[in-house]
């Protein structure tokens, strides 16, 4: 009797529904994938229920069940084609009418369905009142009011959803058009048409109709497997309909829906003239989107959190931990050694694994207290501010405003920058996003910038910082350039979001998150970064015939840089041990510099900054320092590409892509600053920058008209149609 | 007159939603539909996009999709009294 059940979560955007599924399902939570995409999917068994699994899905937020967003399509796939057994449907009180779009929809569906009306404290603490009774009968589903933040309401809401899913009661209420409308009979006529089609599909006549009706791009039609005749017989319908209405179809499904929305609203609903929430919201938007005060806030607040994540607290905390890592090793190393263990192997332990990942590990704070700081400005609401804030500048790159925030935390650590790209809510937005954020240069690389400068341009030490942190800029508009007319070519995702309220946000979600992604980190510093370690460990200490060097210029690794040299003689820098260098700045960009120690004998900067001179020139080391910019991020950050893009290809794209870009700049920059000696340093980088920004333009230039014309109007609905199926094959089938 | 030409404060009807593609159904599904009243908020501080109010909550769109939202204005006194 007792089986067990599966509900899928649904609701709009910014409606609570994290807050919901963290309440529901506490730390229960098992994260995986939706089928073939990298949506996450986020399901967790409800603490509550005893004598039953209540497993819940967390379906991504979403306004409509229409195929033509990457969510819309998981969502609608998910409930047609996993069935749960009932879908809880979150619908903000606060923002009535709006929700209630999707839960009509819901309803369509024909599937048990439970409302939780979230946010009623807030609707009851402004004097506004709804008449639930009225609403659930109006509705003909179960209508719960709760507060997720509060945790009110949410056991019942558990009880009333196992009812209707266990016993199948379905949604009373489907028909939402006006009695005798000419949108009821084009409905009604569609149905008659297809009823048995749906039967055998499994999916509720009404829902099919509607979905035809607005045609969906074809998709339902192919689902339901009609013929030429049924599909002219119901475009017959359509087009009676639409002439009788003056609507086009789409139009007149949404008018249809909004009015039977407003008449029901109008009915249950005593709304507040104006909640004490959007008073506040208003007033600080005033200042944070002010048209003179929202970006210095804007980049005041951004500077705080960069600075608190790197300077204060995640630096204070990292070093702490390194401290504790390394306590840890020379324990580790003196019982070692007490035990006689054999050289090789305790090197393997001491110097491969406690260093390798105790060096990845150290990063853990840092993506800690980044992603704290992220979270409350997600929660908050401040991000969707942000993205309205900084959407011009970025659109002419083919971005969006949101992902302004990723990439500037890339200058700190690529690695969390890339993580936060899960902030997104446009997986095309994300995917460019993630590969243009390793441009923005580390501060890992910072400790290479400060040696070089040193030795080679004492005078002119901070231009050269600033000419390579632009030239990594430049360099990322242009790669972004050539992304938006290529591989990202197409529409544009449309930018019409929301801008929420603004909410305290809800430490369990804060703290949830933050454990999410630590756990996340950890298990990665364990599987690929630990191997990764290990190779790297294992090259630099034996030699060709597999005996333990005693000199490091004769490792494996050492060989590796000997072989690869050559190929860096037109870049400037064919001296092995910077070749060696690059290599072990794999692992970490701090290495670099480690490694140039080790392999010149020296073991401070101090002397390293003496030795440098024997083997670069001042132009080749500029040349060796666009390189290091430039090319492959370090194995922390080239793991967390390759887990956010969810394809190995695509990471390895990106490395490949990355190391060509920062062979082909630096010797072009090496070749032509070797023909040109006058120009002296501020020269060697203005032309680095020119020779970016020159490429730059050209792509762009090339692109322009074609870019303008979907910057201006959408493509044409055959256009945007037909570049969907290759998204839905690769994603959702 | 179309959407983006309203200035901060003023009152409108939405008349009608042109465009194509998915573009145009985004805006349907959120309640952009003719005969809707809406108030236009500001535009950000790089002019672009805008926020406007409409069925009780906030929303915001770029300039080239208000294009392609015919709208009547109403005038002050008259958004007075229909509120």
């Amino acid at each position: 009797m007792n089986r067990n059940l599966v509900f899928a979560l649904v609701g709009n955007q910014n409606c609570g529904k994290t807050t919901l599924f963290n309440v529901l399902t506490g730390s229960n939570q098992h994260v995986g994938n939706f089928p073939g995409v990298t949506v996450e999917q986020k399901s967790g068994v409800v603490r509550s229920v005893k004598n039953r699994t209540v497993t819940v899905v967390d379906l991504p937020g979403i306004y409509s069940l229409r195929p033509y967003s990457m969510e819309e399509i998981i969502a609608r796939d998910f409930i047609l084609s996993e069935k749960p057994d009932g879908i809880i449907n979150i619908v903000d009180a606060t923002n009535i009418e709006r929700n209630l779009y999707l839960t009509l929809q819901l309803l369509e569906l024909r599937v048990p369905t439970v409302i939780a009306l979230n946010m009623m404290d807030e609707v009851r603490a402004n004097g506004g009142t709804i008449d639930i009774k009225a609403l659930s009968t109006a509705l003909g589903v179960p209508v719960v009011p709760i507060s997720a933040i509060k945790g009110e309401g949410v056991s019942e809401l558990v009880d009333r959803a196992i009812e209707v899913a266990s016993q199948g009661i379905l949604p009373a209420v489907w028909d939402f058009c006006g009695e005798d409308s000419p949108v009821h009979r084009c409905i009604h006529a569609v149905v008659h048409v297809i009823e048995d089609h749906a039967q055998r599909a499994g999916i509720s006549p009404r829902f099919c109709a509607t979905k035809l009706i607005e045609g969906d791009g074809g998709a339902m039609a192919g689902r339901l497997e009609l013929d030429q005749n049924e599909i002219e017989l119901i475009e017959h319908c359509i087009k009676e309909m639409e002439a009788e209405t003056r609507f086009d179809r789409n139009e007149a499904l949404a008018d249809m829906r909004y009015a039977f929305i407003e008449k029901v609203v109008s009915q249950t609903v005593v709304k507040p003239k104006e909640s004490r929430e959007h008073r506040r919201s208003l007033a600080i938007d005033r200042v944070l989107t002010g048209k003179y005060t929202a970006i210095p806030v804007f980049l005041a607040v951004m500077f705080l959190v960069f600075w608190l994540t790197f300077n204060v607290i995640g630096s204070g905390l990292s070093e702490l931990l390194s401290l504790g890592i390394e306590k840890l090793t020379e324990i580790a190393d003196a019982a070692l050694i007490s035990y006689g263990i054999n050289d090789v192997v305790r090197g393997l332990i001491v110097e491969g694994i406690f260093a390798g990942v105790g060096s990845v590990l150290s990063f853990l704070p840092i993506i800690v207290t980044l992603f704290f700081f992220l979270s409350i400005l997600e929660d908050t609401g401040y991000m969707a501010r942000v993205a309205f804030i900084m959407d011009k500048p970025l659109r002419k790159l083919g971005l969006s405003g949101r992902s302004f925030v990723p990439m500037l935390m890339g200058f700190g650590c690529t690695v969390p920058a890339i993580m936060a790209t899960r902030t997104l809510s446009s997986e095309r937005d994300r995917r460019m996003t993630i590969m243009l954020t390793p441009y923005m240069s580390c501060s890992a690389k910072i400790p290479i910038y400060a040696v070089f400068s040193a030795a080679f341009f004492p005078k002119h030490a901070a231009l050269v910082m600033i000419g390579l942190y632009v030239t990594g800029i430049v360099h990322g508009v242009a790669a972004a350039c050539v992304l938006k007319n290529t591989v990202f070519s197409g529409q544009p995702v449309p930018f019409v979001m929301e801008l929420p309220n603004y909410r305290l946000p809800s430490i369990k979600s804060v703290a949830l998150l933050l454990w999410d992604k630590a756990k996340d980190f950890i298990q990665r510093a364990f599987t690929i970064i630990f191997l990764a370690t290990i190779v790297i460990w294992f090259l630099q200490t034996f030699d060709t015939r597999l005996n333990v060097v005693e000199d490091s210029s004769r490792s494996l690794l050492a060989g590796v840089g000997k072989l690869l040299a050559p190929l860096f003689v037109p870049a400037g820098f064919g001296d092995w041990r910077a070749v060696t260098s690059l290599i072990s700045g794999f692992t970490a960009k701090e290495a670099v510099v480690s490694t140039l120690s080790v392999l010149t004998g020296n073991t401070s900067a101090a002397e390293l900054k003496g030795a440098l001179p024997g083997m670069f020139t001042p132009l080749s080391a500029f040349s060796f320092l666009l390189f290091t910019l430039l090319y492959t991020p370090c194995v922390a950050a080239v793991a967390a590409i390759r887990r956010e893009l969810g394809s190995r290809l695509w990471m390895l794209w990106v490395v490949l892509a990355q190391c060509a870009t920062a062979w082909v700049v630096s010797t072009v920059v090496y070749q032509i600053g070797k023909r040109l000696p006058a120009f002296g340093v501020p020269g060697y980088i203005i032309l680095a920058v020119f020779i970016v920004a020159v490429a730059a333009g050209f792509v762009w230039l090339a692109n322009r008209s074609r870019g303008d014309v979907y910057a201006v109007a959408e493509p044409k609905g055959e256009a945007s149609l037909s570049a969907k199926p290759k998204r839905k094959r690769g994603g959702c089938h | 007159m179309t959407l983006d030409k309203l200035k901060p404060g003023e009152q409108a009807i939405i008349r009608a939603v042109r465009g194509d593609g998915a573009l145009r159904l985004r805006l349907l599904d959120m309640g952009l539909i003719p005969r809707t009243r809406l108030t236009y908020r500001k535009a950000a501080p790089l002019g672009d996009p805008i926020e406007i109010h409409i069925r009780g909550y906030e929303l915001t769109l770029r300039l080239a999709e208000a294009r392609n939202i015919e709208v009547e204005k109403i005038e002050h006194n008259e958004a007075e009294a229909g509120v």
